[in-house]
Parts: C-alpha cells; structure tokens; sequence
C-alpha cells in the first residue's frame, strides 16, 4: 500500500484553515450514536476524551493506573512551548514552526510541525481556563522561561511539575464529562488487542487487571494514546509501566511502525548505581544553564577517584576537562540533548568515566556559587568577603533556582551536591519514532488514530525540550476533534457495533491463548529477566551510537532472546486474578519483538541523525570533523514498516519528506 | 543488608489476609525502598511461590500510585517521600520491617499491598474541575491576570499527588487533607470561583458518601504527607463550606 500523508494543498500558513473549511462536520443530534474509544489517559489521550465527550460522543476511556491521574505525563517536569510571544521577543508561529523542524534535524512533517505550532497558544488558553497553576509574575500575567536550542522565552511552566499541572487540568476536564456520563472510564485496563470488522478498527480486547476477565469493547473507531517505547531499554526515565503494547499490537494488525529507531537519550540523568537498579532519574536539562561539565584530564586521576583516594574537588581546574566547551566552543554546556549526549559517552568509552560503573561525568557548580557569590556580595555592599561568605551567598542563588533537583539528588545518590560535583550520565527518554499516522493522525488502519507520543509525526529525529507536551495537547484538544469527525461523518446510519461476531471471538482468542500459555508454561527465567537482557542489548548496540556490524549482531540476539522467552519463560500466578507478572510478560514479549525492528530500522539508517550517531556517517573534515553526518539526499523519509510475520521481515515503505518552507541546512554547535 | 520482612499478603478482597515473614540478604543502602521489594520478589519466582503485589508506577515521587504502610508509617519513615523515594540507607542490617497495605473503609485492599483508591476519583467527579468548554475558544490567557501569590498558593495545594497518604494516616480516615488540598487549588483562582459554592457542598457531600472519616484536628496527616499539602487547605476547605451555606 502507497503511503499517503494527505497533507493538504496550498500554502503553509492556511493549510489547516483551509482543511477545517472543507471537512465533514457531524450533526450534534447523531454524536450521541457514536461512540469512540480512547485507549490511554495520559495528555495525549486525556484531553481527547474530554474534548470528544464535550463533542458529544459517546467515550470509551482505558488506562492501566488505578487512575487517569497518574499516567506517565504526570512525570514531566520542565515546560511546555507556545508561541504566544508575550515576552515580545519576536516569537512567532513560524518561529516555533522553524525551531521545532531544526531542533528535530529535518526529520519531521513540515505540515504537521507548522499545525502544532499554529494551535499551541491556544493551549494555553484552554489550560488556564481550566484553573491550570501557571507560574505568573508580580503584574499577574504569565511568566515563561528559555529552553535549549531555542533563542526566545516561550517555555509556559508550573514549578518543575508542569506535566502534572496540565495531566491534572486534562483530567479535571475528563471528569467533569465522566460526571455527565459522556465518559465511561476503565481504569486498570489493558488494551491487549484491535479488533478490524470489514477492514476498519471497530473495537478492543482489553483485560480487566483486577478481576483478570478479557473484555470487549467497541465502537466506531479507535484512538490509542498510549505514549512512547522508551522501555524497550529496560532501563529508562520512563514509568515502570510506560510500554508499547498497544502500538504493536495494532502494526501486527496493519498499522505501519514509523522510525522506530528514532530515540531520545536525555543527557543529565542520575547514574546507574548496580544491577538491582529499575529506572533512571531525571535531573531536569535546565541545570545545565549553571552547571560545567568535565572528566579528569588524566587517566590516574579517574582511577584514584574511582577507588576513592581523591575526590573530584582535589583537582584543580587544568587537571579538568571540560570537554562540551574544548569541542564546542560556541554552545559550551548549553548544546542540544543529543550532542551533549554522545559526548559524555564518547569519554566514558574511552574510560574517563568517574563513578565505579565507569559511566558518570560530573555537573559541577563551583563556578556558579562563586560567580553568583562574588555579585551577590557586590549588590550587598559586602567589602572583601571572605571564600565561606561568597560561597554561602552564591550557594542561596543556587539553591533558589534549584533547590528541589539538588534535594532529589541528594536522597538518591546520598552525597551533597553543593559540596561535591553531581555525576550525571545520558538515559533514555523519549521516542520519537511510533505508530505512522497521516495528516489526520489516521493510521494505514481505517478508523484507527494514534496520538501523542505513540505516533510518531512532529519531532523528527529529535525533540526539543517542552515540546513534547505541546503535542499530546494540541493532538487531543485541537487536532483530533476535527479529523476524526471527518472520518465519523460516514458512521451515523451505522448504528451500535455489535461485539458478539466473529471478528471479536478470534481477536479475543488470541488474547487468552496467550495468556494461558504464559500462566502454564513451566520455564524458568523470570519475566525481568529478560527484559534486563533486552536492555542492555538495546544499550550497548542501538544506544546513541550505532554500526552497520552491531545492529546485525543486535537482530540476531533479540531474536534468539525471544525465542528463549517463550521456551523459557516464567510466570506465577493465575489468570483470573491481579496479576502484574503476566502484564509484564505480555509487555516484555512485545518489547522483544520491536526491538528487532528497531535495530533493523537502525541498520537501514545509515547517516547520523538527530538522537543517533550512525558511526559510518561522521564529517571528516572542515570545522565539523568528527561530528555526525546526516545525509539528506537518501534519507530525507520516514521509514514506515509494514508487519510481516517475523520483525526481520517488515516491509519498508518511505514517506519522502518534503521541505518547502524551510531549507536544510547542517546544524552546527561549534 | 539482611532483613526480615513481615509483609501484608491477601489473595483478593474477599479472602483473609494475613502477616507472612521473608527474609532478604544483600540490600544495598542505595537501593529504593521499591527496589529492595523487587529483590524479593524475585527471590519468590524462583522459588515457586507468587510475588507480593503492591502499586507503583513512576517511581520518582510524583504519579502517586505507590501506597505502602511501613513500619507503622504511610511511606514509611523518611519524611516528604514517597514509598518509591524512600531509601534502604534508613534502616539497618538485620532490622525487621512491617509492611501493610493503606488501611482505611474507603480504601478496600484488592490484593496484597494493592488497595482501591478511586473514591478519590469520585469525589473529583463530584465537582472537582471548572466547567470550561474545551472546544478551544477560551479567552486570551492573559486576560485573567492572577497575583502572583494566588498563583503560587493555588500551586502549591495542586501538588497533591492523591496519593492517600493522609487517609491512611488518620486516625478517623478522614480526606479532608486531599479534598481540601482540592478545593482550594481552585477557590484561590478567578476561574474558580462561579462554581466554588457547588463545588465544595458536592465534594464534601461525596467524600462523607465514600466513607471517610471527619477532621479531628490531628495533624498527623500533614506530617506524613509526601508533598507538605499544609492543614490550611483544611481550615480553607470549611470556610468555603460555611460560605456555601449562605
Ligand atoms: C521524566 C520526564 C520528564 C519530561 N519532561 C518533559 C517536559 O518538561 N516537557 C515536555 O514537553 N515533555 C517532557 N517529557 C515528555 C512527555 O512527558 C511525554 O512525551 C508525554 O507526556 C507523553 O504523553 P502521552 O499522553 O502520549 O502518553 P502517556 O502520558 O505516557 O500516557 C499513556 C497512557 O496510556 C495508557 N496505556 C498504555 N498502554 C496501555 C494499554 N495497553 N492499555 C490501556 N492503557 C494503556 C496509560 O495508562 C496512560 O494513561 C518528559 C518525560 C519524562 C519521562
Ligand atoms: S494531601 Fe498529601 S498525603 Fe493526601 S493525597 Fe495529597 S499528597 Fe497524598
Ligand atoms: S511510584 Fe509514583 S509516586 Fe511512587
């Protein structure tokens, strides 16, 4: 099947007028015989099924949590962009629109990013509408902050909890229609299967996680909002349950899987510390405003460290590298995640690394205490301050601006970080890559949607900061509402989805035999097991760098991981109870199977590219010697996969992309 | 570290529960609390037997879903942490710690160290949002200035993590800290304020309806909760009832 965007004709700037204009609309009076469902209640999906309840459809809403309230958006810390240009620094639509397809490295839909950029302050809007807590300054108006790799303030924030701000504004807006009964909401649910009558996506097969029971659902189309793969590493800032179930499980049922291979690994995270670890923690990117980072110059120096005999406060600044502004002389500490990134890896690799894994560089604010300290002292008039008195002054700046990261830190790792550099390392954060979708955020599956992180269509091969956010909300507030109405228009004489067809029985079988045949098998290796084993095979050979040679040698042992799963897997407990060792089975077994794509999607990747470094494809000389290479003449497309049976055996189809408004350009740090 | 752990198990919400004891060897202090209960239940897998269930998510402190009681404590002894954030360098080798799930009527345990904590949904289905279209033809931001104090105060009741914490704390299971913490994030905004007598006299109707106890001015609740929710929310909760009386 050809690929088709359905991006509309005409200019940039009035595309999705102009769409809006020409679309179907449906009556009020027949909403009421429509009924959709919304799998996942995270930003993405939240704020769909509030607004397509407010429509005046019938919602169907899923979450696995106890609670909409808890889904992983709740996690984010920073900000979220808009172009609202109250600042009057210049910001603009096209701005933002610009940013956000440089920031991503030319790898995203133009359209799309334009649409995202147009409907973002009107997020706002509806967020403060809601009672949303922004931070607001003394006049009472809105205040905003900077983010990386952006030259104007239009980062909106709420303390460091602005995910959990606007999860809570959409939810708050989800009950008010589940008060009304335009929502029905399944918490503790799990999608575990679409279900396709006559080629369209007519319903779900969903587990009840406390009583165990398969359900099933339907309705006249089907959205899934079930937010990114980061797990696929084991390892990652993701939530423990965050998983790409219900994304694989509608590309085994015909949706194309776009660039999976396209992710986002967050460079200041607190370090591993030893195998029992669960997940990584995030220290928010903004530290990086204050912090210097650096390795010891000298391999004896990192030795001693390690084994304790020195600490890093022993060496003085020419026994340091500060190796971002030694390579980066423009950017220093402030270049973009992904640059940042490879380079704390590039010198852990080469063994500089300072904690006893060998995989920390330090972030260090002596320099900003005593820089902060030396102008607080002159703004109070303090003469000749002593060192304790400039440190005790510049660490009250610090401790203003980041007060709550630096506690956080201290009770992970134990140690003081205004005392002693913190250690920091890259983790795995978000993906980029997901479910493929059109211009409707439709995708190859007729009446299947997929939205927020779970698509893959505005960030290209890497995110910006705070924008992530923005698309969950713009997807489910202002974009969806329209398109899928489009699509709905066709549904009113079609009347309730019966769910007692064939179609169900055989989609609801596959459901049990699986699980029957995880309660029942006898193996013995835990579920965990192989989801550390997955992981560390996805870090070491499709991390942030890759070769042609490791992504084969990565194919090859996922598929032999997995058939070793499903011999050897083990799993307590029945199938008619709370369970959360067979959801886990359920999630590791999809994980096995889009890992191999992932690494197969890598191999065919072969240029350097927003969040990852293809080591065949580097500059080799000129002012970016050794610095990635993206090659736009064979890869400016999405890969979207096509489901074959065996992962090694997806189909590539290639979306060209197409830049009309903006130019590609190298991007450069130096 | 070697401990002994004598934790909560209980098959589903009718069958009897009852307290098991475990042991666990080599905890290292940097572990979470949660990681140490990952150890263990790995340590049960391979022995056969079915792992302890318990709630948990994003493991930073901030989704509220992790909801044990240790050592007589909701989140146990850290203070503003949650169970997720809580570390193993608080105990010591060869400690005996008690683990049950959140006690109290409105909060029935549907196994192990999981409870039902979604009658804190429907008290925010009684009222808990401001009835804005979101069909996205709001108002200029910026066109409701708020003070800055407001804002930060209105801030600083919406952490609450609803986790339940303060439920399980009181004595009397009483919610008023999170409905309080509830009410106020929006009787302290513009916004809020056309619902805010209906708002208040339909959350606090529901939270009487779920079960939950009444205020005795304690205040344990505050001490134990993970995001220093203060009682003022409280006392700002009754004066918006007294309010809506009128
Ligand atoms: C620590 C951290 C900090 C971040 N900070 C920022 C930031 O400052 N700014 C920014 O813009 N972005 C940030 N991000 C990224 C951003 O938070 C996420 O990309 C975004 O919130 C994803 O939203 P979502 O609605 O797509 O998915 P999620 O919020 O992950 O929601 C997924 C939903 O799907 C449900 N679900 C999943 N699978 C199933 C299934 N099979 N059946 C039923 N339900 C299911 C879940 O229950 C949940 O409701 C951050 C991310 C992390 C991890
Ligand atoms: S008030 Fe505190 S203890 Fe109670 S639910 Fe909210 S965060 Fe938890
Ligand atoms: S697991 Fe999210 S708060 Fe503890």
């Amino acid at each position: 099947m050809a690929l088709d965007s359905k991006v509309p004709k005409g200019p940039i700037k009035d595309k999705w007028t102009e769409y809006k204009n020409h679309i179907n609309l449906v009556n009020p009076a027949n909403k009421r015989h429509i009924d959709v469902i919304v799998v996942g209640t995270g930003l993405a999906g939240g704020s769909a099924a509030a607004t397509l309840a407010e429509l005046g459809y019938n919602v169907k809403a899923f979450c696995y949590q106890d609670s909409p309230r808890r889904a992983h958006s709740i996690a984010a810390q920073g900000g979220i962009n808009a172009a609202k240009n109250y600042q009057g620094d210049g910001d603009s639509t096209y701005r933002l629109f610009y940013d956000t397809v440089k920031g991503g490295d030319y790898r995203s839909r133009e359209a799309n990013v334009y649409r995202l950029a147009e409907v973002s302050a009107n997020i706002i809007d509806q967020c403060v509408a809601q009672g949303v807590p922004f931070a607001r300054d003394y006049g009472g108006l809105l205040d905003n902050r900077s983010f990386g790799g952006v030259l104007v303030s239009r980062t909106f924030y709420a303390k460091g909890q602005t995910g959990q701000q606007l999860l809570l504004g959409a939810y708050s807006a989800m009950n008010r229609q589940i008060a009304r009964g335009k929502i029905q909401m399944y918490n503790r649910h799990e999608m575990l299967d679409v279900v396709k009558v006559d080629g369209k996506a007519r319903g779900i097969i969903a587990r009840n996680l406390i009583t165990g029971e398969i359900e099933r659902h339907s309705a006249h189309a089907v959205v899934i909002a079930t937010g990114g793969y980061g797990n696929v590493y084991f390892l990652s800032t993701n939530a423990m349950g965050s998983n790409a179930t219900a994304a694989w499980k509608i590309h085994k049922k015909g949706a194309y899987f776009a660039n999976p291979c396209y992710t986002q690994i967050h460079p200041t995270c607190i370090p591993r510390s030893g195998d029992y670890q669960s997940k990584l923690t995030l220290m928010s990117e903004s530290l990086r405003n204050d912090g210097r980072i650096w390795v010891p110059k000298n391999m004896e120096d990192v030795m001693a460290i390690r084994e304790g005999r020195k600490k890093p406060t022993d060496l003085s600044e020419d026994e340091r590298d500060y190796y971002l502004e030694r390579r980066y002389p423009a950017f220093g500490n402030l270049v973009p995640r992904d640059v940042a990134s490879r380079a704390a890896k590039e010198r852990c690799d080469a063994g500089y690394g300072v904690n006893a894994t060998g995989e920390a560089v330090y972030l260090d604010f002596a320099s900003a205490i005593e820089r902060y300290g030396k102008e607080q002292a002159r703004i109070q008039n303090i003469e000749n301050p002593s060192a304790q008195k400039v440190y005790d002054l510049g660490k009250a700046i610090v401790e203003a601006k980041y007060g709550n990261l630096f506690q956080m830190y201290e009770k992970i790792v134990d140690e003081d970080p205004y005392k002693t550099p913190m250690m920091i390392y890259p983790a795995t954060h978000y993906t980029m890559g997901g479910v493929w979708v059109d211009y409707n955020l439709m995708t190859t599956v007729d009446g299947l949607y997929c939205i927020g992180e779970a698509n893959f269509s505005d960030h290209g091969a890497n995110r910006l900061g705070a924008s992530a956010l923005m698309q969950g909300l713009a997807d489910g507030y202002f974009v969806l509402p329209y398109t899928i109405g489009d699509y709905l228009s066709n549904d009113i004489r079609t009347g309730k989805i019966p769910t007692d067809t064939k179609e169900f029985d055989e989609a609801e079988k596959e459901v049990k035999d699986r699980i029957d045949f995880f309660v029942n098998n006898k193996g013995q290796h835990s579920v965990d097991y192989y989801h550390k084993k997955l992981g560390q095979i996805m870090w070491d050979k499709c991390g942030m760098s890759r070769n042609e040679q490791g992504l084969k040698e990565a194919m090859a042992e996922i598929k032999e991981l997995r058939e070793d799963f499903w011999k050897n897997v083990k799993v307590p407990g029945s199938a008619n109870e709370m369970n959360p060792e067979l959801e886990k089975a359920g999630r590791v077994a999809d994980f096995l199977e889009l890992g191999e794509l992932f690494a197969k999607d890598a191999l065919n990747r072969n240029e350097s590219c927003g969040g990852h470094f293809r080591e065949e494809s580097v500059e080799l000389d000129g002012e970016q010697k050794g610095e990635a290479k993206r090659n736009d003449k064979e890869f400016a497309y999405v890969a979207a996969w096509e489901y074959k049976g065996e992962p090694a055996d997806a189909v590539l189809h290639k979306e060209e992309l197409e830049f009309n408004d903006i130019e590609l350009k190298q991007r450069s740090y130096k | 570290m070697n401990l002994t752990l004598k934790i909560w198990r209980q098959k589903d919400s009718n069958a009897k529960g009852q307290m098991v004891d475990y042991k666990v060897t080599d905890i290292s202090e940097h572990m979470s609390f949660l990681e140490m209960m990952d150890v263990l239940n790995e340590q049960l897998i391979a022995g056969g037997e079915e792992p302890v269930a318990f709630d948990h998510d994003c493991r930073e402190g901030i989704c509220g879903m992790c909801s044990m009681y240790i050592n007589g404590e909701a989140h146990g002894p850290d203070r503003g942490v949650t169970t997720c954030q809580l570390h193993m360098r608080m105990f010591k080798d060869g400690d005996t710690i008690t683990i049950e799930p959140f006690r109290a009527a409105a909060f029935p345990v549907i196994k192990d160290l999981v409870v039902d904590r979604t009658a804190f949904d429907r008290i925010q289905h009684a009222g808990g949002y401001i009835s804005v279209n979101t069909s996205g033809n709001t108002q200029d931001a910026n066109n409701i200035p708020i003070s800055k104090h407001a804002a930060d105060e209105a801030m600083d009741a919406a952490t609450c993590i609803g986790c339940g914490a303060c439920v399980a704390t009181c004595k009397n299971s009483s919610a008023m800290l999170f409905v309080g913490a509830k009410v106020s994030q929006y009787a302290l905004l513009p916004q809020g304020q056309v619902e805010a007598a209906d708002r208040v006299r339909n959350m606090v109707a529901q939270m009487d309806l779920e079960g939950f106890g009444n205020c005795t001015n304690t205040g344990a609740c505050e001490i134990e909760c993970p995001k220093g929710i203060s009682l003022d929310n409280i006392a700002r909760m009754n004066r918006e009832l007294m309010k809506a009386q009128f």
